[in-house]
């Protein structure tokens, strides 16, 4: 029964890049469980292997050592099953297509009907404040509105899984309190799984519900923190002192990791 | 703006005048040794002023003046009945066709070759060599072989012709479609992975269209490197049409004129075919969205 609820399930996964001088240890002995339904922060030092560890999860790297299952299969059966939708670091838009044709791009590759296609573009672009900006080719918007397209497009197939990559990382602040708002309410809507990668304290404090903690050198997992909050959060509670606790819990931590060089 | 426009006017007519002055300077220069011989043999009095005059009005000059090309141009392009053999437009239109028909199977084997290239390792081992090595042969020594060759089964006019402007093209085609093909960003490829796109949809809606500047810059290059083809493959063994066979029968009978007639017509022929190529890719680049 607990079986069905995993969605990621990893035991000591090993990532060495072989590169021209020498072996890069990207991960080391990552151990991580996620459940459905999780909001899962990974934060940490630059080069920590964030990046690496939600591409493994992604199947876009092939860990060297230990096992890793995502909904109980290999991460590859996984991405053909079009388990998860991926935003990358960079917006990583195309840019001969419009911002509709760019959110419609995954639609069209999974064969989606056309009436269907434009309800959702229209749907997913309305959950990142966009609507209007249809036609519009991606070197028209600023880089955060570009950020916001390709968090919309990974929303248009209603994956269960979200992988995100510092998805509001080029964002100003006011701009990423209100998307992390809204993309709480969908969280907490839809009841989706995400792995997200923050540089943010207050964010990942704010929409996780366990908050993984890394350090360099090799890449590794140094702490899991469960979120105390409530599972409705509000941004106002980032005044109360339950908040504020967690917080510096979390930066301890990082500064723990840091302390190793 | 408008001070840019007329001050590249200007330039653009000084560079003219410029070149007509040395044109003329240069028309009684290499003739006038012919004409003197000429003058000392018949026992003419001249003078200098004849010997310009008589410079820039022979009949079969060495150099002749831009005066007497424009003349023959006039002549050939306008008072001649189109289907006429000494309609300069009828030539043309026989060097056109065939060099449209040379581009069009060119820029298929090119783009077919670079699919294949990019998309089968060992093609990419195998085929790139022969592709360069097929281009260090001098299309004068082979336009000869595949005009003949083709002519004793029996295929002639267009189709041979065609073949060699082809045989030019295909290859900044080749070339350009593979570096296109491969110009989409890893992350970009990687986002199609995640979504399990097929190879057909990897190539339609990623490397397809990422290729389109790589495209057009080869296709700019090669049209005109078409039409190079057809005149060379006019050349060779007789052939009664096309500019090619104008710039023979020319040379033969040692009309100088009507060599730089031809010539004219078929520079003007490669600038146009390289702008309508200018015209279709910025319409291209507008339907993409290219910020222009
Ligand atoms: N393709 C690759 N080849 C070789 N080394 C790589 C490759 N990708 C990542 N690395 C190395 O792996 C380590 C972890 O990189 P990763 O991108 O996962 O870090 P990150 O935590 O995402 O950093 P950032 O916060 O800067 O995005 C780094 O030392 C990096 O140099
Ligand atoms: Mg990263």
């Amino acid at each position: 029964m607990e079986e069905s609820t995993r969605v990621v399930e990893s035991c000591k996964v090993d990532l060495v890049f072989e590169t021209a001088d020498s072996p890069v240890h990207a991960l080391s002995k990552i151990d991580l469980d996620i459940n459905k339904g999780d909001f899962v922060s990974l934060i940490g030092p630059s080069g920590c292997g964030k990046t690496s560890l939600i591409r493994v999860i992604a199947d876009l790297e092939k860990p060297t050592g230990g096992e890793i299952k995502v909904n109980g299969f290999s991460p590859e059966e996984a991405r053909l099953k079009r388990a998860y939708g991926y935003v990358f670091q960079s917006p990583a838009l195309y840019s001969w297509r419009t911002v509709e044709g760019n959110l419609k791009l995954p639609l069209e590759i999974m064969g989606i009907e056309k009436a269907e296609q434009s309800k959702r573009a229209a749907e997913a672009l309305k959950m990142v404040d966009l609507t209007g900006f249809e036609k519009k080719f991606p070197w028209q918007l600023s880089g955060g509105m570009q950020q916001r397209v390709s968090i919309a497009r990974a929303l248009t197939f209603y994956p269960d899984l979200l992988l995100m990559d510092e998805p509001f990382g080029a964002l100003d602040e006011i701009v990423r309190d209100q998307l992390n708002e809204h993309f709480h309410k969908l969280w907490e809507q839809t009841q989706k799984t995400v792995v997200f990668v923050t540089h943010s304290i207050p964010e990942a404090a704010y929409l996780s519900t366990k908050i993984v903690i890394m350090s360099p050198r090799p890449g590794k997992i140094i702490d899991v923190i469960d979120s105390p909050l409530p599972k409705k959060r509000t941004l106002d509670m980032r005044e109360t002192p339950e908040f504020l606790d967690l917080s510096h819990r979390i930066r301890e931590g990082l500064r723990a990791g840091h302390s190793y060089d | 703006m408008n001070w840019l426009r007329t001050s590249s006017f200007v330039s653009i007519s000084t560079v003219l005048a410029f070149t007509a002055v040395i044109w003329y300077a240069a028309a009684v220069y290499l003739n006038s040794a012919v004409l003197i011989d000429k003058y000392e043999r018949h026992k003419v009095e001249w003078d200098f002023s004849k010997l310009v005059d008589d410079s820039w009005s022979m009949d079969r000059p060495i150099m002749p003046a831009p005066h007497q090309i424009i003349f023959d141009l006039n002549k050939s392009i306008f008072k001649q009945k189109i289907s006429s053999k000494r309609s300069l437009i009828y030539h043309g239109w026989v060097t056109i066709s065939s060099t449209m028909v040379g581009f069009a199977m060119g820029g298929i084997l090119g783009i077919l070759l670079a699919v294949g290239i990019v998309h089968v390792p060992t093609l990419n081992k195998s085929v790139l060599p022969w592709i360069i090595a097929s281009q260090t042969i001098p299309i004068l020594a082979i336009a000869p072989m595949i005009i003949v060759g083709l002519g004793a089964i029996g295929v002639t006019g267009l189709l041979p012709k065609a073949i060699i402007s082809a045989y030019l093209c295909f290859f900044p085609i080749a070339i350009g479609m593979v570096k296109g093909l491969r110009s989409p960003d890893p992350i970009h490829l990687d986002l199609m992975k995640t979504y399990n796109a097929s190879k057909s949809q990897n190539f339609w809606k990623l490397r397809w269209p990422a290729s389109t500047p790589f495209l057009f810059a080869s296709f700019k290059v090669s049209i005109a490197i078409s039409l190079v083809g057809a005149i060379v493959g006019e050349l060779p063994a007789g052939a009664r049409a096309g500019l090619g066979a104008r710039l023979l029968t020319g040379s033969y009978y040692g009309q100088t004129i009507q060599i730089w007639s031809a010539l004219i017509v078929a520079s003007v022929l490669a600038a146009t075919l390289v702008f309508l190529m200018t015209l279709l890719e910025k319409g291209v680049q507008k339907r993409m969205g290219v910020r222009l």
